[in-house]
């Protein structure tokens, strides 16, 4: 059955599909590629890096990514809120056209790679500022979030779990309460979970919630097939919104039989 | 003439004349980097008209698989 359902809007970009992947940590540029395709997304993040010494003939990641795809540049690695603008102007340059958007990522912590929240704050503010379309990664806290849309975030990305720990979702509660808080306040505005899933089931979940989307690298890029994860992972994210927008059964704590009780053949 | 570029002190014989110039002499793909002189951005646009000084520092990056 055919989904209906209204795109995922960020900033000035409307998205079909509900899943954003990453592009690192793949074993080579073919499989890259085929993942992209496979996982049915729409848009795709990438890092701003020195450019490597130039070798003749090489493909690199500008090769795979099709035109049609929209390219979210992030601020990963940056630890403080100069380094992030520094990085999210430079995305802008190198994109052109393509480059308004940018996921602001200022680290706090190299073990856990949590955000550093006042810092992501900052330079969401200032970033805004300068007219970028901002989508911040952010930790499962819902007043930071709240926060984020007071300084002009384009939607909030909290995270599941650690970056690239595929541990999955570690605290539904304050995900179910960060949709709460952000719809009272804005129900235009998207939440999207941005790392930390492992598997499938972890998108469709999240989903199910009403999450309006999914962010992911490693989930895709270390499975042992990563082919089949990204076109598992389409799945799981489709599976995951359809059923937010079926509406789940109501959870009851006694049984209720599906089959009649009129017509047993046995007396009870 | 002495730039550091990327972080590595690179010598640069004969010197170039714009930021243009040194691209191409760097043999980096033009249109796949962004350029940042001293620490402040030239656009695709000012390259050409933009010099290189002795002690400049240089960046220029581009994109690489990330999430």
């Amino acid at each position: 059955m055919t989904i209906k359902d209204t795109p995922l809007q960020l900033g000035p970009i409307t998205l079909a599909s509900r899943l954003i992947v990453g592009t690192g940590k793949y074993k080579d540029l073919d499989e890259t590629a085929d993942c992209l395709r496979l996982s049915g997304a729409d848009m795709v993040t990438v890092a701003i890096r020195r450019v490597p010494p130039k070798k003749e003939g090489e493909r690199s990641l500008w090769d795979v990514i099709p035109p049609s795809m929209h390219i979210l540049p992030n601020t990963a690695g940056c630890y403080t809120v100069d380094d992030c603008l520094r990085t999210a102007r430079l995305g802008r340059e190198l994109l052109g056209e393509r480059g308004k958007l940018v996921k602001v990522e200022v680290i706090g912590d190299e073990k856990t790679l949590f955000p550093d929240v006042a810092a992501t704050i900052e330079a969401t503010r200032a970033l805004v500022k300068e007219g970028f379309v901002c989508l911040p990664y952010v930790t499962d806290d819902p007043v930071a979030c709240l926060r984020l849309i007071d300084v002009g975030a384009a939607a909030v990305m909290p995270l599941a779990a650690p970056i690239g720990s595929g541990l999955g979702i570690r605290n539904p509660h304050n995900l179910a309460i960060i949709l709460e808080v952000v719809k009272a306040k804005r129900p235009d505005l998207p939440v999207i979970v941005d790392a930390g899933v492992g598997v499938p089931s972890d998108a469709a979940r999240v989903l199910e919630m009403g999450v309006d989307g999914v962010l992911m690298n490693t989930a895709i890029a270390q499975a042992s097939n990563a082919r089949l994860m990204a076109e598992a992972m389409r799945d799981g994210v489709r599976a995951g919104r359809a059923a937010y927008l079926a509406g789940r059964m109501p959870m009851k704590l006694y049984a209720s039989a599906s089959s009649p009780l009129q017509g047993l053949i046995h007396a009870r | 003439m002495r730039l550091v570029v990327n972080g590595e002190p690179t010598v640069l014989e004969p010197a170039p004349a714009s930021v243009a110039e040194l691209l191409v002499r760097l043999r980096v793909p033009l249109e796949r980097v962004a350029v940042e002189l001293n620490g402040e951005i030239v656009t695709r646009a000012e390259r050409a008209g933009r010099p290189v000084k002795d002690g400049d520092t240089v960046e220029v990056v581009t994109l690489v698989g990330g999430g």
